[in-house]
């Protein structure tokens, strides 16, 4: 079996997950990790599929489905393995009024320590006068935590809130 | 002692209610050195119960001590274990060895009053919090046939951990 990353955008509206599962269920694929969530007012899924033929034989099987709602898609052969879970050490939020560059501010900053990024959301709140910014973040802190606190440290020196929680996982 | 096989999901005998412990005799305590023994060779294992390794008895094992900067009460045999009181909640984050490669956030009491019996069914009582008494009320679940897969909850969209009272 082949694995493909398979990409479906579009104006959101109910039943778009089952209409794109049921098509590829019926078409002999298997779904891996996904993700699939509403932004700005579109539906976004990225999933992986395991498929055994081409990407011009998922592309047909996909296109009726995706066309009769709306969705733009994208696939790729892609080389991947499920199984392959990296465990966070570390969960981040950052807020902030929003404004220009605060993510690649903060991303910038963590990559400078050699932090790994596992999972990243964000999400833009408030009013259309006064937008905040929140972002999540787990990741693993490559070169410890302390690392990690003092480059945040310079972050908050600039007005934007950020916490950082160890993720201390319990295996029982 | 002998290394016990962990059962994992979907194994029905994971989702089974065990049974109170009532004889306390040397089959018992030699059973509790191999469970403990199980639990010692998972990496990063600081709990076990019983149903995990298919025996539907009312027993767990919790040995917290390799962390460090917490209050813990070292090595626990819990034999009959009763969660009395429960105080506060936390998120937090839990695999389990009977559910591999995946972890999840599941909320628990911060702060619980135990009673349980050791190997030698004497009772004793216990006041816990934090990571010890989330891998308490984790064991305990196994011996109501829950996993922490059934008390899930989102990943993300909790901004900020409460504060700790």
């Amino acid at each position: 079996m082949k694995w493909y990353m398979l990409t479906l955008v579009g104006k959101d509206r109910p039943g778009i997950v089952a209409h794109v599962t049921s098509a590829l269920f019926e078409g002999g694929c298997n779904l891996g990790e996904t993700s699939m969530l509403r932004l700005g007012g579109n539906f976004t899924i990225m999933m992986m599929v395991s498929f055994n033929g081409n990407k011009h034989a998922l592309q047909d099987m996909i296109t009726g489905v995706a066309e009769s709602l709306g969705l733009q898609v994208h696939i790729d052969a892609i080389d991947a393995k499920l199984h392959q879970h990296i465990e966070p050490d570390v969960s981040i939020t950052v807020y902030g009024a929003d404004r220009a560059g605060i993510v690649a501010k903060v991303t910038g900053a963590l990559s400078e320590v050699g932090f790994h990024i596992l999972d990243l959301e964000s999400d833009v709140g408030g009013t259309e006068a006064q937008p905040i910014y929140v972002m999540y973040i787990d990741g693993k802190a490559n070169e410890g935590i302390e690392a990690v606190e003092a480059t945040l440290d310079l972050i908050r020196q600039e007005g934007i809130e950020v916490h950082l929680t160890p993720i201390d996982t319990m295996v029982g | 002692m002998t290394l016990l096989t962990v059962l994992t999901y979907p194994d029905p005998q994971l989702k089974i209610e065990s049974e109170p412990v009532s004889k306390f005799d040397d089959a018992l305590r030699i059973f509790i050195a191999d469970l403990e023994q199980t639990m010692r060779a998972s990496p990063g294992g600081v709990g076990i119960a019983a149903p995990q390794v298919g025996c539907t008895q009312r027993i767990v094992i919790v040995d917290v001590s390799s962390k460090p900067k917490i209050q813990q009460h070292g090595r626990l045999i819990l034999i009959n274990p009763e969660i009395e009181q429960w105080e506060g909640m936390a998120k937090g984050r839990e695999g389990c060895m009977s559910v591999p490669d995946f972890t999840g956030n599941v909320i628990r009491a911060e702060r619980i009053h135990l009673k349980a019996q050791d190997e030698f069914g004497e009772f004793h009582q216990y006041d816990m919090q934090g990571y010890e008494a989330r891998a308490v009320q984790h064991e305990c679940d196994h011996l109501d046939g829950l996993l922490f897969l059934d008390r899930l909850v989102s990943r993300r969209h909790d901004l900020f951990p409460r504060k700790k009272v």
